[in-house]
């Protein structure tokens, strides 16, 4: 794709997820607000999956960590929010480090199992540390500043700041380091053997994810006011992968396409019937037979496949 | 003395269990190197399955045949028509089955709902049995029993049949086993079946004693799944061996570490997981 | 503070809160009254929830679903038996299912977790079933209003006050579910108990949907209480029932426990495992009162079972709901009068044979009665009164004030005292 032409389909979206209050106001902009926190959390995963080739299943986790720290900071330690907000981010970037420490060497389905269960040994520590994290009853409290408090007004922030991550996320993976990554997802011994060092750029590129992790956490807070177990159990890193992957592993926007599809579909499925689960695994394996490079990554092939060069 | 006596029990009746579902895991894990996420969801089915023939039939035996039998035809299913579309494609293999896991949780909610249920079970294994000065639950020793046997039968059927052979053949080296000649593919869907149908024998043993719930099987999946890493995939004396340890470590931890119950068993499986993946007992491929 | 200050406040605060929506308009007066019922369809306490259902619909279906001429429209959502889930359900039925008020909930985290959210909103959240104690006490929000329901440190103490003036009983242990609900029933029965003099052994706390009691009844049986007291709801309950009659524990060791272990919706599916088992509650479906009667026999014949816990408190919740409605003339949209209206309820025709009503806190008074579980002549199990304590409030022999001095229940604070 050109670069004029993805520039006028990143200004289109932009625009008209500037609309969205005005034309949907109430509880589609609520569901628009979630929308754009999820796409963040899919993005960062799909730095790790789609750009370095490393499947995750604990950014569930990761993401209800920055969550946790800032409603805690706030409503029991009684701190200032954007300091909880920067404690948050730094706490799911440090976990980040660790699970990157641990994971590195391994890859594929080691990986995925791998960070399934330090994403479990984060959930159960949520869940039992009763006396900081509230244990079942989880933490509850209006974190967002004052000025936050209208749902317009907090779509719009949550919007800018998502597009500033998307930016930089963006240029992230398109940067030398990026491009790096890129390269061991296809093939880990080539990189080695031209001396990259691959254990180093997977650390870095999970940190970085995480960090990314770690902010839509922040935002959640902000819109949720109110953090439990189930933020940072299984089911929250398998809907975020699951975003990643129907929206296109590798493409980054996949997230924001992922999320959007997922969102939607669940609230659509929910007024109808109650089978959102059924629907939710029917599309996991639909889109693992058929569409394994999920929507825009059949887009991108697609467009490959008129002759003009990837870019 | 018998606090200690109880508690080594407690550990030792769970780790049976664990290890009916998580031999059937490995067997699949190991042979076809599929991590079938789905295998918790099987348990669950298999448990309702049984949970619904023993109330219909009023036979606890049946009730275990039927579910044994209807997995088994499920894993077959699953096998054949979907596993089949991504083969080669290990990682999509797990997330499909992923998929697979949400759709039967949710099957299994519509058709015998939100409520918990427990397999009832026949007189003869009601209420507790008093020995050594301790009183301890027949049903549990049951289940100890049936683990024990069902660890015999499977150490025969992997080391001494020709099946066996083929399976322990096909979990080193399943190119060359298919360049013999033999159809692997044949050993592959049996493999499937019998992890499966174990899986669901599981499932109707667990569900009288820890009764039948909508997320009884992610529970149990993750059980299975720190069982296969500690022990090692594809290797019975791993599955023996990583449920013992982690039904002990389960037991203990939620009366010792009751704030770090999960820790403790989590913990383990991710080390192992970053610096021995292989477990135990398992084998470079 | 006094009553008529924390009226006033009260209203103050739901008008201010309550925004635009509080002034009526003609067009929404004639519509229908849009409610949403919040209850755990799945999870660990599924089996209540759907009683939670039931119950509220058995009072809409037997006396019509219209009240001051306006129709009354329920709209159900599954909470899951999870906050997170509650939370966006309830987001849900307010703001896209536009109702114009919330009822229900079971389990007392989901509870709190849609508290805080209509707290910012000004929307009527009432809680027949959560009995989180702050919720009346401590943190009380104007707009969320226990109707028909109770705080969950109310019942226990009676029972420990029975059990150890009649029953001699001097050494316990109890086992619980780790969440507020948990500690607050066993803090109800554990300050109560030390008080008079008894020993609490041992407090066990396992989180909810535990599958597997017996490391927790091995040590029970090395610790050898006088009598074991086990707060357990729904699923947990099922299985601790089961497990300790397995163990062979039945008829060796007294069991008791929170009135939802002995709830008709886990012992209704059990068989004599539950027999004797004691519980203290205001809510006794074997009690011969002519009202109560009444409405287990009309609830036997609408459902084919005996009514749990949850199937009579949402059946009086809709019987409260009436009423208030009717005292503002079906104007619910003038939230500081409907609010007002419900906290001067005077529940006359409950199900419990006595009226109800709220106390200055906003918290029933009821006669609690000491049950146990005993077989009926045609084979089903059921609670049967043993003793009464009449009059029984949230704050037991305390002094409200004295008494919320005290910090709320937890893991750490038990009010054991010495």
């Amino acid at each position: 794709m050109r670069r004029s032409t993805r520039l006028a389909v990143f200004a289109a979206t932009l625009a008209v997820l500037a609309l969205v209050p005005f034309v949907v106001p109430g509880y589609p902009t609520t569901l628009a607000t979630e929308m754009l926190i999820f796409a963040t959390l899919a993005m960062s995963i799909d730095i790790l999956s789609g750009f370095a080739g490393r499947t995750p299943l604990c950014h569930g986790a990761i993401f209800g960590v920055s969550t946790y720290v800032l409603l805690y900071y706030v409503t029991v330690a009684n701190g200032n929010v954007w300091v909880g907000a920067a404690l948050g981010i730094a706490a799911a970037t440090l976990t980040a480090m660790i699970f990157a420490l641990l994971a590195v060497r391994t890859s594929g389905v080691y990986f995925l199992l791998l960070t399934l269960a330090l994403g479990m040994v984060v959930w159960g520590v949520c869940l039992r540390w009763t006396s900081v994290t509230g244990g079942e009853n989880g933490i509850r409290g209006t974190v967002r500043p004052a000025w936050l408090g209208n749902a317009r007004v907090l779509y719009y922030f949550i919007l800018v700041v998502t597009s500033a991550m998307t930016a930089a996320m963006w240029r992230f993976v398109r940067s030398p380091f990026g491009l790096t990554l890129a390269g061991i997802r296809e093939s880990e011994t080539r990189m080695r053997a031209l001396g990259y060092d691959v254990p180093l750029h997977l650390f870095l590129a999970f940190t970085v994810s995480g960090f990314f992790a770690g902010l839509a956490g922040v935002l959640y807070a902000f819109f949720n006011s109110f953090v439990s177990p189930s933020t940072v159990g299984l089911e929250q890193s398998v809907e975020g992968l699951l975003m990643a992957l129907v929206g296109g592993v590798g493409t980054l926007f996949g997230g924001l396409v992922g999320a959007a599809i997922i969102i939607s579909l669940e609230n659509l499925v929910s007024a109808y019937t109650e089978r959102w689960m059924m629907a939710l695994g029917l599309l996991f394996i639909f889109t693992m037979i058929f569409a394994p490079s999920g929507v825009l990554g059949r887009v991108r092939e697609a467009l490959a496949g008129n002759g003009k060069p990837r870019t | 003395m018998t606090l200690a006596a109880i508690q080594v029990l407690n550990g030792l009746t769970f780790a049976a269990l664990l290890f009916l579902v998580a031999s059937g895991f490995t067997l699949i894990f190991g042979l076809m190197r599929i991590v079938n996420l789905a295998h918790g969801a099987l348990y669950l089915m298999g448990g309702y399955i049984a949970l619904s023939t023993a109330m219909e039939s009023g036979s606890f035996a049946l009730a275990i045949a039927a579910a044994a039998a209807a997995i088994a035809l499920a894993g077959f299913l699953v096998d054949r028509f979907l596993l089949g579309f991504v083969k080669g494609h290990e990682l999509r293999q797990v997330l499909l089955t992923l998929g697979i896991a949400l759709c039967l949780n949710d099957l299994a909610l519509v058709i015998w709902g939100g409520d918990t249920f427990t397999v009832p079970v026949p007189e003869a294994l009601r209420g507790a049995w008093s020995f050594a000065g301790i009183s301890y639950p027949r049903y549990r020793l049951f289940v100890l029993a049936v683990g024990v046997v069902v660890f015999v039968l499977l150490w025969l059927l992997v080391n001494r049949t020709r099946l066996g052979a083929l399976i322990r053949a096909g979990v080193d080296d399943a190119e060359t086993v298919e360049a013999i000649g033999i159809d692997i593919k044949r050993v592959f869907v049996g493999t499937f079946m019998l992890g499966a149908a174990l899986a669901g024998v599981g499932g109707a043993l667990g569900g009288a004693f820890l009764s039948l719930y909508p997320t009884a099987d992610s529970e149990i999946l993750v059980f299975s799944l720190a069982v296969v890493i500690i022990g090692g995939r594809g290797s019975l004396w791993g599955a023996a061996v990583g449920s013992l340890f982690v039904a002990m470590l389960a037991t203990y931890g939620q009366v010792w570490f009751p704030e770090l119950a999960y820790f403790v068993i989590f913990g383990p499986m991710a080390l192992l997981l970053a610096f021995r993946p292989l477990g135990l007992f398992g084998r470079a491929a | 503070m006094d009553r008529r200050n924390f009226m006033k406040a009260a209203g103050a605060v739901a008008a201010a809160a309550a925004g635009p929506a509080s002034i009526p308009s003609a067009a929404a007066q004639n519509g229908p009254i849009r409610i949403g019922l919040l209850a755990p369809l799945t999870g660990v306490v599924a089996s209540g929830g759907k009683e939670m259902v039931e119950g509220f619909n058995l009072y809409w279906n037997q006396f019509g679903h219209k009240v001051a001429g306006r129709e009354i429209e329920v709209t159900v959502e599954d909470d899951a038996s999870n906050p997170n889930t509650a939370l966006e359900k309830a987001r849900r039925l307010v703001e896209q299912g536009n109702v114009q008020m919330l009822i229900g909930d079971l389990l007392a985290n989901t509870g709190l977790a849609v508290a805080e959210y209509v707290k910012g909103n000004g929307v009527p959240y009432f809680i027949p079933i959560i009995a989180a104690d702050d919720l009346t006490q401590r943190k009380r929000i104007p707009n969320v209003i226990r109707i028909a329901g109770y705080a969950a440190s109310q019942m226990p103490r009676p029972l420990a006050d029975w059990l150890y003036k009649k029953k001699g009983i001097r050494k316990v242990v109890t086992v619980s579910q780790d969440y507020t609900f948990g500690h607050e029933q066993c803090g109800g029965f554990v300050q109560t108990f030390s008080e008079l003099g008894g020993k609490v052994l041992a407090q066990y706390w396992h989180p909810l949907n535990t599958q597997d009691f017996s490391p927790y009844l091995a040590q029970i049986q090395a610790a050898k209480p006088d009598i074991v007291y086990a707060m357990e709801t729904g699923a947990d309950g099922t299985r601790f029932i089961q497990q300790w009659a397995n163990f062979g524990m039945k008829g060796k060791m007294p069991l008791c426990g929170s009135m939802n272990l002995t709830d008709q919706s886990i012992i209704r599916n059990l068989g004599s495992e539950s027999e004797g088992i004691l519980s203290a509650a205001h809510f006794c479906e074997g009690n011969d009162a002519p009202a109560t009667k009444k409405f287990v026999a009309e609830y036997e014949k609408a459902y084919r079972k005996l009514p749990s816990l949850y199937g009579f408190s949402m059946y009086s919740g809709a019987m409260w709901l009436a009423k208030a409605i009717e005292g503002v003339k079906g104007n619910v949209e003038d939230r500081p009068a409907f609010l007002e209206a419900v906290r001067k309820v005077v529940l006359t025709d409950s199900p419990l044979g006595r009226p109800v009503r709220l106390d200055e806190y906003g918290e029933p008074v009821y006669d609690v009665f000491i049950r146990e579980v005993k077989k009926r002549p045609d084979g089903k199990y059921w609670n049967v009164p043993l003793d009464v304590y009449p009059n029984v409030s949230q704050f037991w022999h305390y002094k409200p004030d004295e008494y919320m001095k005290q910090p709320p229940y937890s893991r750490t604070f038990q009010g054991i005292k010495g």
